[in-house]
């Protein structure tokens, strides 16, 4: 069976040539760029120029670049070293709908006593920036907002949240993890101090991040080990794989345009077609600001879980933001935030694009869903299939 | 992805029994569109009072279709009586088991089967004074006292995978603890028999197993028993808990409280460092 992976944001495929890039770097050339050999010294050249291409991408400077493990550890960087830096203030802002990479240090740092502000967004996910200029008080150490929402596809204006910040004194960060690659963002045009990046969203492998640092921001270590990093992060280089994230980033600098018209022409072929036939389904968060390759699909009366398995059993993957897949028992906390009702909550839908998915695969899935709905509607006590209105108690 | 029985799988791809029984004798609702899974039950008995014909109309995740079939083709042919005494285990077991967080969705049939009966039997649900203790998912009382006492529940989280109870806010925890505190105190023996030296060391170390552990474990902490004597418990702190300042606030309210609870009253936590 083939697959049809429309589930990018969760993870991409590598892409060939970001693999060539990095096979020789395993066996072949597995010196370590911290050498004084030859041998060693050429990994490193290779790792500069990684760094120049990742800079490249987002409009930064090589020196800016600092590699980690994932996009978790960026974030966890990011916050700690922002608390370090100003040891007095003891407040984090942040949004409701941020990724766990976020929201669960933020719930963890509140336990140790810091005051957290999560701030709400209105029904199709945008944050209120009266509200959230109001939230930056002076004990505020930093700002944590998402540039891009990887349920939604919503877009914050993080640039104008950095500027307010920065207009404070503020140090601000953005998990830019769903962002970079698929948004063009030039770093030197904007005021944000920190930023994350993972390899794995972007056609390179799984286990390799970016931490952008301003040059010039306060900045204390996450992991302190070795000179590796400037003596920003310690630990001996993952070089296939900077190798490998400096290709895609060179690629995705390449490609953007194209890629981007590709994908948001097949997503909105897919949306349109979906919310034509079938009834009592709509997109959750704005149209109006939104990443060109995301659409998330409620349902109205089938829940999320028993419609990810029947278009499994047609080998289409997605994912969605039901309770049951969530593996707690509550619908997706950014889907809550929205204030998406429990009806439609409980059956949302994210499909997702890449440059690899084709025109073929979303008339298979637009031939394939409809009947999947139908069939979990007909199972279920909420349906009414006669005039298509609901039966809640 | 959860991991489910090729039953399961079967039983969600191929559901039987869907639908309502025309001028059904009971009916039943459970759950609702809020709480994520919600089933509807209707029967109809032939002459001689067995189920004749039973059907489901369910929203939910795969294992929510598949336990309402199961359970339709298990009470089908059934007296009430035999019906009533189906459990939840057996609906579980009749599709080869299922994911300890997805055991909700077999309760749901349970009490769908019960309410069903209920309403056959014309009388008002048997539990006049119902007290809800998860406002989340409107879990009562006595519906987490039966999952209690027939799965032999002993965590809150164990409580939450088969009733949701506890799987929102969170802030019924502590009213779920003491409801299977009652509950293990109705079905532990009354008076505790004075126990052996091995017996002890077995019983503390069952008890850090089952009690302690998972909690500490939370925290990226962890305890070991080191040795037992007489009645002092000898411990060594292991991860987060080594380095924690709060550990031996823990260590005495905590892990002391619970030996004390559910061992013998006289025990003394003692920490030692390796």
């Amino acid at each position: 069976m083939k697959t049809i992976y429309l589930d990018n944001n969760a993870t991409t495929q590598v892409a060939e040539e970001v693999l060539d890039a990095m096979l020789p770097y395993f066996r072949d050339l597995y010196g370590n760029p911290s050498s004084m050999h030859t041998f060693g010294g050429q990994v490193g050249r290779k790792i500069r120029e990684a760094r120049e291409q990742a800079a490249a991408l987002i409009g930064a400077g090589p020196e800016e670049i600092i590699f980690t493990s994932c996009g978790t550890e960026s974030d966890n960087a990011a916050i700690r070293s922002a608390l370090a830096a100003h040891p007095d203030r003891r407040h984090v802002l942040t949004s409701r709908v941020e990724h766990p990479a976020v929201k669960s240090l933020c719930d963890h740092l509140s336990r140790q006593g810091y005051r957290i502000t999560e701030l709400p967004v209105d029904k199709d996910g945008i944050l209120d920036m009266t509200q959230y200029e109001r939230a930056l008080t002076p004990d505020t150490a930093v700002v944590s907002l998402m540039w891009a929402n990887n349920e939604t596809g919503v877009l914050f204006p993080v640039e104008k949240a950095a500027e307010l910040a920065k207009e404070r004194g503020i140090l601000f960060h953005t998990d830019a993890v769903q962002a970079v690659g698929k948004i063009p963002i030039n770093m030197k045009a904007t005021s944000i101090d920190m930023l994350s990046i993972s390899g794995h969203k972007l056609h390179a492998p799984k286990g390799i991040g970016i931490f952008y640092v301003r040059k010039g921001t306060r900045f204390s270590p996450f992991l302190i080990g070795g000179h590796q990093e400037n003596g920003r992060r310690g630990g001996t280089e993952n070089t296939p794989s900077i190798i490998g994230l400096g290709k895609a980033c060179e690629l995705a600098a390449r490609n953007m345009d194209a890629e981007n018209r590709m994908v948001l022409r097949l997503r909105d072929k897919l949306e349109a077609e979906i919310l034509t036939r079938i009834p009592n389904s709509r997109v959750n968060g704005t149209r109006l600001y939104r990443l060109p390759n995301t659409t998330n699909i409620s349902f109205e009366f089938v829940e999320g879980e028993a419609i990810l398995l029947l278009m499994d059993d047609y080998g289409i993957c997605a994912s969605s933001g039901s309770a049951c897949t969530s593996g707690s028992l509550q619908p997706s906390h950014v889907l809550r935030a929205m204030g998406v009702p429990f009806t439609m909550a409980h059956g949302s839908i994210r499909f997702s694009f890449s440059i690899y998915n084709t025109e073929d695969e979303v008339d298979f899935v637009i031939e394939k869903l409809p009947p999947i709905i139908e069939r979990l509607r007909s199972m279920s006590p909420y349906w009414n299939a006669g005039d298509q209105v609901c039966s809640v108690q | 992805m959860w991991e489910y029985t090729e039953k399961v799988k079967e039983h969600f791809l191929n559901p039987r029994n869907v639908g309502e029984v025309e001028n059904p004798d009971g009916i039943a609702e459970v759950g609702s569109i809020a709480c994520g899974d919600a089933l509807k039950l209707s029967f109809k008995l032939d002459e001689n009072k067995r189920i004749k014909d039973i059907k489901f109309k369910t929203f939910g995740c795969a294992s929510a279709i598949a336990t309402s079939s199961a359970l339709t083709e298990m009470v089908k042919g059934m007296t009430l009586e035999e019906a009533m005494k189906v459990t939840n285990q057996d609906i579980a077991a009749y599709l080869g088991g299922l994911p300890q967080e997805k055991m909700h969705c077999s309760v749901m049939g349970k009490q769908a089967m019960e309410k069903a009966i209920e309403n056959y039997k014309g009388g008002p649900p048997t539990e006049p004074a119902a007290q809800i203790i998860c406002e989340c998912f409107g879990v009562t009382e006595r519906e987490i006292e039966q999952a209690v006492r027939e799965n032999n529940l002993s965590t809150v989280e164990e409580v939450t995978n088969y009733t949701k109870a506890g799987g929102g806010c969170g802030g019924c925890h502590d009213a779920i603890r003491q409801i299977i505190e009652r509950v293990r105190a109705e079905t532990a023996p009354a008076a505790r028999p004075k126990l052996s030296n091995i017996q002890k060391i077995k019983m503390i170390e069952e008890i850090i197993d089952r009690e302690i552990r998972p909690s500490l474990k939370k925290d990226g902490g962890d305890i070991e028993l080191v040795d037992v004597i007489g009645n002092r418990v000898l411990v060594a702190t292991r991860g987060t808990c080594a380095t924690c300042k709060a550990a031996d606030i823990t260590l005495k309210h905590f892990v002391e409280l619970k030996l004390r609870d559910f061992v013998s009253p006289e025990l003394v936590i003692e920490e030692v460092t390796p």
